[in-house]
């Protein structure tokens, strides 16, 4: 005689079924809308976000908060510019921009776990402080021409069958999600940071390393947003210091979309594919719309995020009430620590 | 000040602490952010003085130089006091947030908001009182939403205010229609570039000063100050002591939504235009660096209201510094942040460990 008691997935599975109604509601307005060719657009220009929202997404589960993403693509861009023009292959600058972002991402991560800082300060220091890096590489925005580049753009490309195509961002978003997958469920890395998510006192007396374990999701975060910035800068040929500013808001939206609780120990990457596609799709609604603002996308990702968090908030007090567990006895006890 | 709330901190810390001031009682926070800014000038001043070829201690384009534009004072050091208000109203209205340890990041696009509220209206013809009024009144129902979902249903302060601090520079632009509003309004006008008689400051400095004075009266005269203070020390226990904790943490990010209507205010009044896009931007990390560094720990629990104004001038001085030493606008944020961090590390165990121990070794 087990009660249904919500978890983590309830989440999930609301953001799903909204994202198949936002999809069924375009279809029945518009012509055109549900198609393949679309869904290989979503992909194509959401990539750069959702491979930083992978990132992001076990951050969120291990207790934390990344909000240097946006900083960290744009000085992957303009690093990338930079390097690219003074004559370095692409490939080799793009390893030096990934292996520069995960070194940031784990300074971050060391910052928090040693003198025990909130995770928003220190990674609000973090996006100020790249974005300002951003600009002493360069105070513009610098086009990049490489060779090598126009071979990615065209040549990678995966045919639809409706005559469009899944570009090869999309496709290496949909590996860094199972990837993703793979290390959150499958492997101890991931096993650590949903428990030092859930309580990190606890995790630690069983044996849990909460520095090397937030350390390393900081890491894997800082990878991904500069992963997030490789594709964004062979996507958009440019660096631009100004780029992708507020950028961490939509990754956080995406996260807790797809059902990631933000206070941590519960989520899901695939969840968070879900969400970065709810974003897609918004955007693309508001497109097919025509007449309506600009504005109207970032008020209606405002709007979404807090709707989440009111979903979780309420799946998260009926949990409580029903499953008697160690959350009412933490109750008032500050754990952001 | 000392409050015996934090729960974190050893006694020996503050021992140590009161060690490292003046003999007998520690220092006041308020006074870093002060022998900060005057470091800072004394630092432009010797460049100026020393530099071969420079413009000497007093010469025209010095730090300490005084020009007379337009029958108007005007020089760098003047430019402390004039920009450095509105971040000191920033961070007057953003301690008691801090203080009760929360954050809000959603003051940067309160402003713009506020900016464009009171520019539409005032361009399409209401009189000064209703366009400020109505600003005001918007940026303290935006308070008000943010108290709502911090203190009512319990959210996280940074993400409960990111919300607005993404929808909100959104909402503004829905009020301008995407665009750069100019008006031409001499009471708006005034807020910001008004001179008062024979001051050789603007009115918003004025404007500082006066919102200082009454929050330091309301807070520290009556026990406002003392329980927000022990809701920032422990919500839960301050609760069951029968401290309104949900009322007292709600009121302060209407207060801070408040004082960030002021500045929006200010902001639209000095170009004499609402621009949506740029309003404000930025300036959370602003008002948060006026507050930290002013001396309220980043745990909540005290709060120096003082000392987050003058870190408001302080943050200025910093930005004027950089302008008088050819260093562009966007990399300013960089000592910012660094300098937040610093506070930050010197404001946990670990950090003042470190430091005493490097105190004892010098």
């Amino acid at each position: 005689m087990r009660r249904f008691v919500p978890r983590g997935d309830s989440v999930t599975w609301v953001a799903t079924i909204i994202l198949v109604a936002l999809v069924v509601l375009g279809a029945v307005r518009f012509d055109h809308f549900a198609s393949l060719a679309n869904l290989g657009n979503i992909l194509g220009d959401y990539g750069y976000i959702g491979i930083a929202a992978v990132g992001a997404t076990l951050v969120i589960v291990s207790g934390g908060i990344d909000l240097s993403v946006g900083s960290v693509v744009a000085f992957t861009a303009v690093a990338l510019a930079a390097l690219v023009n003074g004559g370095m292959h692409p490939l080799a600058a793009s390893a030096l921009a990934l292996a520069f972002g995960t070194a940031i991402g784990a300074t971050m991560g060391w910052f928090i776990t040693w003198f025990e800082l909130p995770p928003f300060i220190v990674t609000l220091v973090g996006m100020f402080a790249v974005r300002a890096a951003c600009f002493l590489v360069s105070g513009e925005s610098t086009a990049i021409a490489h060779p090598y580049l126009d071979r990615v753009a065209s040549g990678w490309d995966v045919p639809l069958g409706d005559g469009g195509a899944l570009p090869f961002r999309g496709v290496l978003l949909l590996v860094l999600v199972a990837v993703g997958v793979v290390i959150a469920r499958l492997t101890t890395f991931g096993r650590n940071l949903f428990a030092i998510g859930g309580n990190a006192r606890a995790a630690s007396m069983m044996g849990v390393s909460v520095a090397a374990t937030t350390i390393g999701a900081y890491a894997v975060a800082g990878f991904c947003s500069a992963l997030g910035g490789v594709v964004f800068t062979f996507y958009k040929r440019a660096g631009d210091p100004t780029a992708a500013q507020g950028l961490e808001l939509s990754v956080i939206a995406a996260v807790v979309i797809g059902g990631t609780r933000l206070s941590g120990g519960v989520g899901s990457v695939v969840g968070t594919l879900v969400g970065v596609l709810i974003l897609g799709v918004i955007r693309l609604l508001i497109d097919f719309q025509g007449d309506l603002n600009a504005a109207w996308t970032s008020v209606a990702i405002g709007g979404l995020l807090l709707a989440f968090v009111g979903i979780q908030q309420v799946i998260g007090a009926i949990a409580t009430r029903f499953a008697s567990g160690p959350e009412e006895v933490t109750h008032g006890i500050d754990r952001s620590a | 000040m000392t409050m015996p709330g934090r729960t974190t901190a050893p006694l020996s810390t503050h021992a140590r602490e009161a060690r490292l001031g003046a003999r007998g009682r520690p220092w006041p926070p308020a006074v870093w952010p002060l022998f900060g800014t005057l470091a800072l000038i004394l630092l432009n001043a010797a460049i100026d003085a020393l530099s071969s070829g420079g413009p000497g201690l007093f010469g025209p384009g010095a730090f300490l130089h005084v020009a007379v534009v337009d029958g108007v004072p005007a020089g760098a050091l003047l430019d402390v006091l004039n920009y450095g208000a509105t971040f000191a109203i920033l961070g007057v209205g953003m301690a008691p947030v801090i203080g009760t340890r929360g954050v809000d990041l959603s003051v940067g696009s309160i402003m713009a908001l506020a900016g464009a509220v009171a520019a539409t209206l005032s361009v399409g013809g209401s009189s000064p009182a209703l366009s400020i009024g109505a600003a005001l009144g918007v940026a303290a129902l935006c308070g008000a939403w943010n108290g709502l979902l911090v203190a009512g249903a319990g959210i996280q302060p940074f993400v409960a205010t990111l919300v607005l601090m993404v929808a909100g520079r959104g909402i503004a632009q829905m009020v301008t229609q995407s665009q750069i509003i100019t008006f031409h309004d001499p009471v708006l006008e005034y807020l910001a570039l008004g001179r008062p008689g024979w001051l050789p400051v603007p009115f918003a400095f004025l404007l500082a000063a006066l919102l200082l004075a009454l929050t330091l009266l309301v807070v520290r005269r009556t026990a406002l100050g003392l329980l927000l203070e022990a809701v920032g020390g422990n919500p839960e226990a301050a609760r069951l002591a029968g401290v309104r904790s949900a009322l007292l943490v709600g009121g302060s990010y209407v207060f801070s939504a408040l004082t960030a209507g002021v500045a929006g205010l200010i902001a639209a009044a000095n170009i004499k235009a609402a621009d949506p896009f740029n309003a404000g931007r930025n300036l959370e990390l602003a008002a948060i660096f006026a507050v930290i560094v002013g001396g309220t720990p980043q745990q909540g629990g005290r709060m120096s209201i003082l000392g987050a104004a003058l870190g408001g001038f302080l943050m200025q001085a910093l930005i004027t510094t950089m302008y008088a030493r050819d260093i562009g606008a966007d990399v300013a944020p960089l000592p910012e942040a660094l300098a937040i961090l610093a506070v930050c590390i010197v404001g946990t165990a670990r950090g003042r460990s470190a430091l005493a121990r490097l105190w004892r070794r010098s």
